[in-house]
């Protein structure tokens, strides 16, 4: 565990983020900034949701440097059971799901992660897009409802795919063996979620600031080709910096965190898509009042697993 | 009923709040340790322990729940639970109904009420589901009338509806596995029996009180 402290990459990489958050933490607090304005308001009050989400990821990762490698995937198969605990509900199921459901809960879920915990890189890449994708719908057809069938099949399938499947990826990160970067996989981590992050941030404060042309209004208000701009150069800007803390060169960094931010993108619009198909608001009350995951890792969970494939792909012989 | 709480009961409580991701809104009142009777929509049998594990524990200890005996009593589990556990005040709700004769149904019926009475003595408060039975969560049933019996006996208690949302689907009837989705409690506007109000029309009064609870304050 400690020995992420003689890391020294990862301290820098790890101050810069602290630091950034400490400003932003006191810009926030700042009473007379508050009251200049009312237009900004709104920016304003969506940034402290932002960076109060940020230091709960902030203290996620360190319990991430604290618990190692194995104790990381236990903590992030909590965070798919609390994701695809605020999916299942606002998904309508119907009562024949019920066992489908229980054995996505306690039994696929966990599986995925014991499979990346042993290393079994065959099975954990399965397990979920075809393994499952069998399991789901013969279950459900064995209890013997067939109303809405392939939407319930499909609903329980994307759940799994995007809460466990695609995040159980971020952690994967951590056990890649990449020659002369072994030992380092917190900053590969790390090097993704700041990628990914500044990018959702950048794009919502470019929008509001400068966005014109909506991409698609009726999904995403606030999303704007301007916004999506300043969001993919500013954090690919931000990655290609970082190169010295990850096995990349500068271009190849600035290829990865470009790939980041267009999958982060796409993570965030197709669920902002989803909440409005099924209606959010009968159930949004309870999703926020338990803190919204799925809100916070919807980008992360499109970009972990493209960047997992990716480095796996170039940079393990 | 000096007993205090049965560590079982805490420990199930616990387990039935990780498992339901309960929320709790009180709507209409706060938490009070005033003599009350929460009367709330019935679909799985965690109602009744996320409802409990809800109050506070000083408010929990007083607090017992009306339950079907024919049920309850059917296993030593059920019964051990039931009486030890939870202090469950164990009612026998088809009696009423199989009594051949009016008078006898009348006889049989009022004796339900004097147990429940009995049941909220001095200090006690009572939870109680008055469809008499879980529902699949879509509709619920029509409210039976013990409820209005016992608010007519017991003027000074709360009536205090509740709405509990979503547990029809985490243990639906039937099921033994939990799904481990969120559920929502309300708690809503006290309300009591108003002077020279007919039965039916309390009761279906009563009945909509705990329906429009369902997902209130959602945007």
């Amino acid at each position: 565990m400690l020995a992420a402290i003689h890391d020294t990459k990862l301290v820098w990489m790890f101050s810069g983020v602290l630091g950034l958050l400490m400003v932003l933490t006191l810009i926030g607090q700042f009473p007379e900034s508050r009251q200049r304005g009312n237009s900004s308001r709104p920016v304003r009050d969506d940034l402290d949701v932002s960076v109060r989400a940020w230091w709960k990821m902030i203290t996620v990762f360190v319990l991430t440097i604290i618990l190692g490698p194995h104790g990381s995937l236990v903590l992030f198969a909590i965070l798919s059971f609390m994701a695809m605990r605020e999916y299942m509900t606002l998904v309508p199921t119907r009562r024949g799901d019920h066992l489908t459901l229980f054995w996505s809960f306690f039994v696929i879920m966990p599986l995925q992660y014991l499979f990346i915990g042993l290393e079994w890189y065959g099975i954990f890449g399965i397990l979920i897009p075809v393994l499952a994708f069998i399991f789901v719908p013969s279950s459900i057809a064995i209890e013997g409802d067939t109303a809405q069938f392939l939407e319930r099949s499909s609903k329980i399938q994307f759940g799994l795919m995007v809460c466990v499947y695609c995040l159980s990826h971020a952690p994967a990160l951590l056990l890649l063996k990449i020659p002369g970067f072994e030992g380092h996989g917190l900053r590969l981590l790390l090097y993704l979620g700041i990628v990914d992050q500044i990018n959702d941030v950048l794009q919502y404060v470019v929008g509001r600031l400068v966005g014109k042309h909506k991409i698609a209004w009726r999904v995403s208000p606030s999303l704007t080709w301007e916004g999506l701009a300043g969001g993919v150069i500013g954090a690919t800007a931000l990655g290609t910096l970082l190169w010295w803390a990850t096995p990349f060169t500068p271009w190849q960094s600035a290829f990865l965190a470009f790939a980041i931010c267009i999958l982060g993108s796409a993570g965030g619009l197709v669920m902002s898509a989803i909440k409005r198909d099924i209606g959010i608001k009968d159930f949004g009350l309870i999703i926020e009042k338990r803190g919204g995951i799925l809100d916070r890792i919807d980008s992360l969970c499109f970009a972990a697993p493209i960047f997992f494939h990716l480095v796996r792909y170039y940079f393990i012989p | 009923m000096s007993a205090g709480i049965h560590p079982i009961a805490s420990l199930l409580a616990a387990v039935a709040r990780g498992i339901s991701g309960v929320q709790v809104q009180w709507a209409g009142c706060e938490p009070d340790e005033r003599q009350r009777i929460y009367f709330a929509n019935h679909t799985s049998h965690l109602d009744f322990v996320v409802l409990w594990s809800a109050l506070p524990s000083e408010i929990r200890v007083h607090v017992r729940p009306i339950a079907a005996k024919d049920y309850w009593e059917e296993t030593p589990l059920r019964r051990y639970l039931a009486r030890n556990v939870f202090h469950a005040v164990l009612l026998d709700r088809g009696s009423a109904a199989k009594a051949k004769h009016p008078d006898e149904a009348h006889f049989v019926g009022r004796h339900l009420i004097d147990a429940m009475v009995d049941a909220l003595g001095a200090e006690n408060s009572l939870i109680l589901f008055p469809e008499g039975t879980r529902g699949s969560g879509e509709k619920m049933g029509p409210f039976r009338s013990g409820l209005y019996h016992l608010a007519i006996r017991r003027p000074d208690a709360e009536l205090v509806p509740a709405y509990l949302d979503n547990l029809n689907r985490i243990l639906p009837k039937g099921e033994v596995l939990p799904v481990p989705m969120l559920s929502l409690l309300t708690f809503g506007k006290p309300m009591q029996v108003e002077p020279g109000e007919d039965r039916d029309v309390f009761l279906e009064r009563a009945r909509e009180a705990v329906a429009s609870l369902r997902r209130i304050g959602t945007a």
